[in-house]
């Protein structure tokens, strides 16, 4: 370090050390107490027989039992399997979509500017007033989308949200509506992020347009579809507001995704115990998943 | 470290993290994209990576066409907030119908249904949509609570905002310039508070607010929200301060500033355009949210999001008064997305890519 600024700080001011953590020390004390506290809180509760609607009555220590019961639960299965479909089809749809846009956006066609800000409108939206408006759409008597399909040869009166066989495909839809532009706008820079000479470089290989996709842009663009998958995997699998108003996990359970069996477990059956089980679990599986993919990106990049 | 030359030069005072820590940053650098100059001396060529006119053509009319058709439901929920009731629900749904306000009055408004020979008996409105209620055959009863919710959803919004800034930016300093210790873990610890779904962090909060009182109160929401959006102000914060060269504050505190005058006066100006993104972004995130608003305010403390599915006309829901409060609600953040064009892609992936 300089000496001359070494010798002013000894003078006056705080010194760097304590200036780090006066102003690191605010946002770790809150998070310590909003986040890391009742993380704890959770994993507590999930050893208890706790209800939260009967905070009177006495609290036993259960053990694993709450674990145990959400492991064998047969209905915990199949929202986990709601919440799989969900994310696999929504994630791909979105990355084939936003790919397929990306690169062509990256051909820079006049006016591309204007509409590659207008197509990024609907991830800026509150995701519950999105989910409400689009009940109104998918209303089977007069809603817009059932119009257009039947217009376009549909099969009549037909109800996306009533459906067991539809609905899971409608929060698939709405989802991949919203986020694709997101997708599109991770590739978008991490096609421009190619250096134009490997390009060039292939043209004089005589490389075909197929194979300079699979070996030069491909590849290069592979570190941002891994951060779009990890991103989306992320907020999909936290997802509760969308479906919580466009469907709030109906007809009967089979759009009930992971968060919204949370929703229900505590805070409508007030099984405080078991669903902090839950949590942890679903927690823990965020974490791992989002740490294997953060791996695979490392790999990928050194590449 | 060499003292004297390099002083100016080398302006690392944190070391760098050791290799073996694990790898949690993922920057993911883009080039500057080429200057005007240099693309138009470019084009004359038609290089190798130049689109043919032809495929820039079908590249328009796709992209062109898919934002016109995934717009649609945005257009269409503006018009459903200038129809009338009946009109909403017409079958086939009406392209053009008649323009009417009924709904925005619906929305800030109560209202009670009267007899016809009560209506003939009142005085004549006094006012255009006291009229137009009027002539549902009902009178205005008060004005509705979505005023509230409104001022609930701008006040949390902005007092969150401002919590998650200013705490955002001390801390992104420090992490930026200052030597932490565990600082990567740190990090990793900020952003990993991002991942917990928020239905699992509102049991322990529920229990937690409802021992100290702040259920249903503005000061618990603005509490949460900032610490939720601490993760992204942090995160990007710190990339925005990282673009700052040190020299200048070393230069101010060389002219004898202390680092903490330096930093209000040298970095913070500099730093100007990265926080008001940030603030835009945070903003937006507390604006839209909705499950803790959900779970954790009822009455008084209740933002829009969750109040807005609830509005009720007679005999089923107002989809004209649903539409004016989305319409209401939603434009603030088309806005500040045109505002922020340049700097989405950065907010979005919490400053992992930059541009």
């Amino acid at each position: 370090m300089n000496i001359a600024l070494k010798r002013h700080q000894g003078h006056q001011g705080l010194s760097d050390r304590t200036l780090a953590w006066l102003f690191v020390a605010p946002t770790i004390l809150l998070l310590l107490a909003f986040n890391i506290f009742p993380l704890l809180w959770t994993i507590y509760l999930s050893f208890t027989n706790y209800r939260a609607n009967r905070p009177n009555a006495d609290v036993l220590m259960v053990g694993i039992d709450n674990y145990r019961r959400v492991l064998n639960d047969e209905a915990i299965w199949e929202n986990m399997r709601a919440t799989a479909h969900f994310l696999g089809w929504s994630i791909t749809l979105q990355l084939l979509l936003g790919f397929g846009l990306a690169l062509l956006l990256n051909r820079k066609f006049l006016t591309h500017s204007f509409w590659s800000t207008a197509i990024l409108l609907p991830m800026m939206l509150a995701p519950a007033v999105v989910g409400t408006f689009w009940k109104y759409f998918f209303e089977p008597q007069y809603g817009i989308f059932n119009y257009i399909v039947n217009f376009f040869g549909g099969p009549g009166t037909f109800t996306m949200l009533g459906d067991t066989g539809l609905s899971p495909w409608a929060i698939i839809l709405v989802d991949t509506w919203m986020w694709t532009p997101y997708v599109m706008l991770l590739l978008l820079a991490g096609l421009r992020s190619i250096p134009p000479y490997l390009y060039e470089a292939a043209e004089i290989d005589r490389a075909s347009t197929w194979t300079t996709f699979w070996r030069v842009t491909l590849p290069m663009v592979m570190p941002f579809i891994i951060l779009a998958l990890l991103f989306r995997t992320i907020e999909n699998f936290k997802m509760f507001d969308l479906v919580d108003q466009l469907t709030n996990g109906g007809p009967g359970s089979v759009t009930e995704l992971a968060s919204i069996k949370l929703k229900r477990e505590a805070f409508e059956k007030w099984r405080t115990g078991y669903s902090s089980a839950l949590a942890i679990i679903l927690f823990v599986s965020i974490y791992g998943l989002s740490l294997v993919t953060v791996r695979f990106l490392d790999r990928v990049k050194q590449r | 470290m060499n003292t004297i030359v390099t002083s100016a030069t080398s302006p690392e005072i944190d070391m760098p993290a050791p290799a073996s820590k694990p790898h949690v940053v993922i920057e993911v650098a883009v080039p500057a994209p080429a200057s005007k100059a240099s693309k138009a001396t470019a084009r004359p060529q038609a290089g190798p990576l130049e689109p043919s006119v032809r495929s820039k053509w079908f590249a328009g009319i796709v992209v062109i066409g898919y934002t016109i058709i995934s717009l649609i439901p945005l257009v269409w929920i503006v018009m459903t907030s200038l129809r009338t009731p009946q009109d909403s629900i017409a079958y086939p749904p009406k392209v053009i119908a008649e323009s009417s306000l009924i709904g925005y009055v619906n929305l800030f408004t109560t209202r009670s249904r009267v007899g016809a020979d009560e209506l003939a008996a009142l005085p004549p409105a006094k006012t255009w949509y006291e009229q137009l209620v009027r002539e549902q055959q009902m009178i205005l009863a008060g004005p509705s609570r979505f005023q509230d919710r409104y001022l609930n959803s701008l006040l949390i919004g902005f007092g969150s905002t401002l919590l998650s800034i200013v705490l955002g930016t001390f801390a992104a300093y420090a992490f930026s310039r200052f030597r932490v210790p565990g600082k990567d873990d740190w990090l990793f610890f900020i952003l990993s508070t991002r991942m917990m779904p928020p239905i699992a962090v509102a049991i322990p909060i529920y229990l937690m607010f409802r021992n100290l009182g702040l259920n249903d109160t503005h000061v618990g929401l603005i509490l949460l929200y900032t610490v939720v959006n601490l993760s992204l102000s942090v995160w990007l914060l710190k990339g925005f301060m990282d673009e700052i060269p040190r020299e200048y504050e070393e230069a101010a505190m060389v002219d004898g500033y202390t680092r903490f005058q330096a930093f209000i006066k040298v970095v913070l100006p500099q730093a100007a355009t990265g926080i008001a993104t940030t603030a835009i972004f945070c903003l937006i995130f507390a604006w839209n949210e909705y499950a803790f608003a959900l779970l954790l305010t009822s009455g008084t403390a209740q933002t829009a999001p969750p109040f807005i599915p609830t509005i009720i006309g007679e005999g089923g829901l107002d989809w004209p008064a649903m539409a004016a409060g989305t319409t209401l609600f939603l434009l603030p953040v088309l806005l500040f997305t045109i505002v922020l064009r340049k700097h989405l892609l950065r907010g979005i992936t919490f400053g992992a890519i930059r541009k």
